[in-house]
């Protein structure tokens, strides 16, 4: 029920005397309305915009925050308001919902946020209205779609005990982890070059031998153009195999697109080799080389816009059926208008309406060879009414796939752009963190070499706020139940972060202050800090 | 075909294409004046109305002025133009039975509570029955009551009349009761009713003879007192 029609309630049940009358059966007794009273005014205090409706208003919905007995956990005893601390710009929407019975969603408002108060405040986002539920659940979607792709990120920074395997496919499918496996991305895509560049040379005439026609370099070079062949089919073939080996899940991957190609681009080869010599089948033979064109496609695993291409041609599948079928319709329609048109003039090339077809085609793609042109004057006026005709219905789902193409582009450019600051953004984040831990580490180590006064202890405390020292204290007793110290391991891991190169060095110390700690001998312990917090601010200030 | 026939075919094609065009460009308006009337629906309704003033309306009703103001707010929260026409009248109804049918009932409700017969209710309207339903004596809620079955106000009320509304009460509950309704059994409650009201069994009820068994009626009397504390 409406939030709205609530009001109309009692008049519902006024209305209902109608039916008492006719009633057979005595009626139930009526619900008593305990300690009814007037309605009052709540003023709600959000972030010092203060905002006042009737209770009843907010009654309207029990099983939200201010509905419910759960507002009283806010309610402020000495200005007799109820304070919440979120944002005044967020609740005025909430509480249009209560007004209005209609949650609506701001276009300025960031999707988390209006998210978190709508979770801190007990409502559903399901219950936007239609008028702005579209718009909510594309920015949710973007949103998701964008916190996918961080997660795909940061998988890739897995552990380092990954089997042989693992590494092998992820060298694959990430070229940029590690140096053999960009080596093998560039060497393959050469070799696919080499490998279609031959195929296209092949078939170029190549001098001639004296007294035949020319012939094409495939047939004056065999030898070499076989060995070419050869060497590059190794190489792919290699290259599956290894694919095949390494894929996770060999049956998915061999249903793959990329796969197929893969297949598709060395098969004519293996099957010449089986039937060199077979006349009857050399016409098929013949046939098979077409599918080796199908190499170029292996360049789109190396090329990121081709890849688009092909999920944007993909998407807009709907839109490319519905181009092909309105340019058959029109196609046949004016074909055999043309035909009919012709009919009458003589030697006239339109001799059926398949044969009027391929006038119409490249007419209307402005292509016009004039190979077939109308010479009656219908004829004629439909042919131009033909090629005006198809500027338009090969001009009308062009645009959408171009959007299409276009929205995808971005998000991929999008998407780069975000992982290359990411990696800037968390290298900032993690400097300011470790300044901030290691903050205990230096009041500890002030405390350290005057543990006994408590003196010094007091005026660290004044020094830092009360949440740092709070925090410190806390580490304090952890430190002390575990009778080990936090120090070394923040330090080495602050150093391992700012600097790869001395993570070998640091290791080694690490060892050893371990096998020191243990035997718990403060002094050399001191040393050892000493030495290392030196070398840690020289790293944080250099 | 021969060939003149496809090229008179021809030329009246371009001729067709050719005032297309022409009334595209709008030079050929006058044929074309009947295309006015689509703007007239992005029109909208200005029609509103604002009720008495609170006095006027303290002295019409039994309710008080804080009563009055609550009323209102309600009223004007769902009908912001102050006027219930019959449509939102029955979607706001519909919503309290959500099971069956309650437009038919609506649309008796709607005639009794429309005074002046001029299609909307007023919130004067409202407020004046409502206050007759809840603040009346009992001699007015069975006045009130007759009013509602007495469809065409007539002063009597036949036997079909009582066997719309008596269906209308039914639809109301819907497909899927306990037991089932029968089709029968609308017209079965009406004969009971006519043998309980009609007196002089001259197949119409009147007001008197309404008035005279409900009040003889002890659970008529009861159920009336109901719904006394609803504001």
């Amino acid at each position: 029920m409406a939030a709205g029609v609530a009001a109309w309630l009692p008049f519902a049940r006024a209305a209902a005397i109608g039916w008492m009358p006719v009633a057979n059966l005595p009626m139930p007794v009526a619900p008593t309305e305990k300690n009814k009273k007037q309605d009052e005014l709540i003023v709600l205090n959000v972030s010092g915009r203060r905002f006042q409706t009737w209770k009843n208003t907010l009654d309207r919905y029990p099983d939200t925050l201010l509905g419910s007995s759960e507002k009283e956990f806010f309610y402020n005893e000495e200005t007799k308001e109820y304070f919440f601390d979120r944002d005044p710009d967020v609740f005025r929407s909430v509480l249009n919902f209560y007004r209005t019975g209609k949650l609506h969603y701001p276009r300025y408002e960031c999707i988390l946020s209006y998210d978190e108060e709508l979770a801190f405040f007990g409502i559903v986002p399901e219950i936007i209205g239609d008028c702005c539920y579209e718009e909510y659940k594309d920015r949710k979607r973007e949103n998701a779609e964008r916190l996918m792709d961080d997660q795909e990120d940061n998988k890739d920074s897995k552990l380092p005990n990954m089997t042989f395997r693992e590494t092998m496919w992820r060298a694959f499918e990430n070229p940029q982890t590690s140096t053999m496996a960009l080596v093998f991305y560039y060497v393959t895509g050469f070799f696919i070059a080499v490998s279609v560049m031959t195929n296209v040379v092949e078939t170029v005439p190549c001098g001639s031998v004296p007294n035949q026609k020319e012939v094409p370099c495939g047939e004056r070079y065999t030898v070499a153009f076989f060995c070419m062949d050869t060497a590059c089919v190794m190489i792919f073939t290699v290259e599956y195999l290894m694919r095949l080996y390494a894929a996770p899940n060999r049956y998915r991957f061999m249903r793959s697109v990329m796969s197929i190609i893969d297949v598709v681009a060395i098969l004519p080869y293996y099957i010449g080799l089986v039937m060199t010599d077979n006349e009857d089948v050399s016409g098929a033979f013949v046939t098979l080389r077409v599918f080796r064109v199908f190499r170029i496609f292996k360049f789109s695993r190396h090329s990121q816009g081709l890849r688009i291409l092909g999920y944007t041609l993909k998407s807009c599948a709907s839109e490319l059926g519905f181009l092909l079928f309105s340019l058959t319709m029109a196609i046949i329609i004016f074909a055999t208008v043309m035909f009919y048109a012709e009919k009458g003039s003589s030697s006239s090339k339109f001799t059926s309406i398949p044969a009027s077809f391929w006038y119409t085609i490249v007419t209307m793609t402005t292509l016009g060879y004039g190979d077939m042109v109308p010479k009656t004057i219908a004829g004629k006026i439909f042919g131009s009414i033909c090629s005006l005709s198809g500027v338009l219905v090969i001009a009308l789902p062009v645009p959408v796939i171009v959007s299409n193409f276009s929205r995808i582009y971005h998000q991929n450019q999008r998407a780069d752009k975000r992982r290359a600051q990411k990696k800037a953004r968390l290298a900032r984040i993690r400097l300011t963190k470790t300044e901030s831990s290691s903050a205990f580490l230096h009041s500890k180590r002030n405390g350290l070499f005057n543990e006994s006064s408590t003196k010094e202890e007091q005026h660290l405390g004044k020094s830092s706020s009360l949440l740092e020292s709070q925090h410190h204290h806390l580490l304090h007793c952890l430190e002390k139940t575990t009778v080990r110290d936090l120090k070394i391991v923040i330090h080495v891991l602050a150093i391992v972060v700012q600097a790869p190169s001395l993570f070998f060095f640091f290791a080694v110390v690490v060892l050893q202050i371990n096998t020191i700690r243990l035997c718990s001998s403060p002094f050399i312990l001191t040393r050892v800090c000493n030495k290392l917090s030196h070398l840690d601010i020289r790293m944080t200030q250099g | 075909m021969g060939i003149q026939d496809m090229e008179l075919l021809a030329i009246g094609v371009v001729v067709i294409l050719f005032m297309a065009v022409l009334k595209q460009f709008g030079i050929l308006e006058p044929i074309s004046s009947f295309e006015d009337s689509s703007d007239s629906d992005l029109e909208m309704s200005t029609v509103r109305h604002q009720p008495e003033g609170l006095d006027q309306l303290q002295a019409q009703t039994k309710f008080t002025r804080k009563e009055l103001q609550s009323l209102y707010r309600g009223f004007k929260n769902e009908c912001p133009s102050g006027l219930v026409d019959e449509e939102t009248f029955k979607s706001i109804y519909s919503q309290f039975f959500p099971q069956g049918d309650a437009s038919t009932y609506a649309h008796f409700l709607f005639n009794a509570f429309d005074l002046d017969r001029n299609g909307s209710i007023r919130f004067e309207d409202f407020v004046i029955g409502l206050s007759v339903l809840l603040r009346g004596s009992v001699t007015e809620k069975l006045n009130w009551a007759f009013n509602l079955y007495d469809i065409n106000k007539d002063g009597c009320i036949t036997k079909e009349e009582m066997l719309a509304i008596m269906k209308s009460i039914y639809d109301m509950m819907g497909r899927y009761t306990y037991p089932c309704v029968r089709d029968e059994a609308p017209s079965e409650h009406v004969d009971k009713f006519f043998q309980k009201m009609d007196r002089n069994r001259d197949g119409v009820v009147t007001i008197e003879e309404f008035i005279e068994t409900c009040q003889k009626d002890e659970n008529i009397m009861n159920s009336m007192q109901l719904f006394e504390n609803v504001i």
